[in-house]
């Protein structure tokens, strides 16, 4: 970066003391420094594609894994995240706009809101996440059947108490470094310890948004457990039968299992058992732990046909590319969060003016991109039909 | 070395003085807002899309909408209007070979058959084989 030079040549650098001594004006340190964000974003678009070209060939060979697994995503949650990263994309391009005009407080106050959404967006996505471990919507190979009796998963996962561990040991943290910072009355120190101490307070935001988003779906559908009695809603024809099932759909189901597998917890082998799942899908569904508060969007009619591409193993690899594509985009979100807190830092200590906001700008580049990618996977995840 | 850098700075600073904001567009507020809440309008419409059971037509709306999400979001918040040409022009390019990739492996995915056929052939293996088993 540009500090160490401007060190060397101080004296009449004074009034632009992040001018490289390699460059001949502010504007050209501008454009290089640009040019070479746009490369790499160049690469991050091509690094992506890798995983977006996974999801075409799969989703083209399989259509209907796509439509079947998609059901789980829940996709009120996956627009609330999406509104929310095109909100901090609001206050990111804000605070470029601050940082251009030398506006100190509205810079801050910016990078402040952009973190804040960045950590509330992961704390929905923990949420999500965690429901989906619980209920076995696992990657491939530890994919467990949505068709076989298992237990209701009810409450919050423990899985979620160990993602939150870290965000909850930095609201400890960031809060008695903001306390010092108050009590020392140091002014700039609390600027950047107040806006952390607030990002990681909205991660907790996200988780319990998430929950309340979870429960009032929950409780939308009622005593409805399973997608057998749910399509019951949009095929009346069926329901007589299907009530019958979920009455005495455990010991029709024992009686499938004995066959093929021993019990639910061992099946997580991704190999399709052709005998198996067409045994399953003449018994008509028998109603598991297939639970409707996942993504109220139409089931696809015929439980039985479900059952058979769910035993058939595919949905296990429908959940490698969800995870694999969020994941990734959560791991840019992350990255994004240190260079802004960088940003944070640099900016209390009024480094930005109209001839330096380059870092600013380079960080909202890639920043908008991650945003970018999002845009593209909520409706290529969450809204199939 | 600080000679060298200190004729620049004067002569960045001689020139400079004309032009003070020269290089730097700051957007105005309304059109971060305008471009805000057209993108919240987008991702409503493409939710509303989703409840209606449209077929294949249903990918092809929803990444167009996404697309014209992208060109706000590439246009405006990455200030794309306003930067050089070169730099549209390296970022454009990326998608050039996205679709090449893309278009490319999708192409080859639907050239083969589900399984593979296997062939009955009378091999001199095959019968050596049932030659071999009386005798064991």
């Amino acid at each position: 970066m540009s500090h160490d030079d401007a060190h060397g040549g101080h004296g009449d650098h004074d009034h632009l003391p992040f001018l490289a001594h390699h460059f001949d004006d502010p504007e050209q340190q501008f454009d290089s420094g640009k040019l070479g964000m746009w490369l790499f974003l160049v690469t991050e678009v091509l690094f992506f594609s890798g995983m977006f070209c996974a999801y075409a060939l799969y989703r083209s060979l399989h259509p209907e894994v796509w439509t079947f697994a998609s059901q789980f995503l829940n996709a009120t949650l996956g627009a609330f995240n999406t509104g929310v990263l095109l909100f901090s994309s609001l206050s990111m391009a804000w605070g470029v706009r601050c940082a251009q005009l030398r506006q100190r407080t509205g810079l801050v106050i910016s990078l402040a809101i952009t973190l804040g959404c960045a950590s509330m967006f992961l704390g929905v996505k923990a949420i999500e996440y965690t429901h989906k471990w619980e209920l076995g919507l696992l990657p491939a190979g530890a994919y467990e059947s949505q068709f076989l009796p298992g237990a209701h998963h009810a409450g919050l996962s423990s899985w979620l108490y160990v993602l939150s561990a870290v965000p909850a040991l930095c609201v400890i943290g960031f809060g008695i470094w903001y306390g010092l910072a108050m009590v020392k009355k140091d002014k700039q120190t609390s600027e950047i310890a107040g806006p952390l101490l607030v990002t990681a307070l909205c991660y907790f935001l996200g988780v319990f948004i998430g929950v309340a988003f979870e429960s009032a779906e929950a409780g939308e559908h009622g005593g409805d457990h399973s997608v057998a009695a749910h399509a019951t809603d949009d095929h009346s024809g069926d329901a007589h039968e299907d009530d019958g099932h979920t009455t005495d759909g455990g010991d029709d189901h024992d009686a499938a299992t004995d066959e093929g597998h021993s019990d639910s917890g061992d099946h997580s082998s991704d190999e399709p058992d052709g005998e198996h799942s067409e045994d399953q899908a003449s018994h008509g569904a028998p109603p598991g732990k297939l639970v409707s508060t996942e993504g109220d969007g139409p089931v696809v009619p015929g439980a039985p046909r479900e059952a058979e591409i769910d035993q058939a193993g595919g949905a296990g690899l429908f959940f490698s590319i969800y995870y694999c594509m969020t994941g990734v985009h959560a791991i840019h979100i992350l990255g994004g969060m240190v260079v802004l807190t960088w940003l944070l830092v640099r900016a209390t200590k009024d480094h930005f003016n109209e001839e330096y906001f380059g870092p600013v700008d380079y960080v909202g580049l890639y920043w908008h991109l991650v945003d970018l990618i999002w845009i593209y996977l909520f409706p290529l995840l969450y809204l199939i039909t | 070395m600080s000679e060298h850098a200190s004729t620049t700075t004067a002569d960045n600073h001689s020139h400079g003085d004309g032009e003070h904001h020269g290089f730097s567009h700051p957007m105005p507020v309304w059109q971060l807002l305008a471009v805000f809440f057209a993108l919240i309008f987008l991702t409503i419409l493409t939710v509303y899309q989703a409840t209606f059971d449209l077929g294949n037509f249903e990918l092809v709306l929803s990444l167009f909408i996404a697309t014209i999400k992208a060109s706000l979001v590439i246009l405006f918040f990455m200030h794309m209007i306003h930067d050089k040409p070169l730099n549209a022009i390296f970022f454009l390019s990326s998608f050039i070979f996205v679709a090449l990739f893309l278009g490319f492996t999708l192409m080859d995915a639907h050239a083969y058959k589900d399984d593979i056929e296997l062939k009955e052939i009378d091999s001199p293996r095959k019968v050596a084989v049932d030659v071999a088993e009386p005798v064991q």
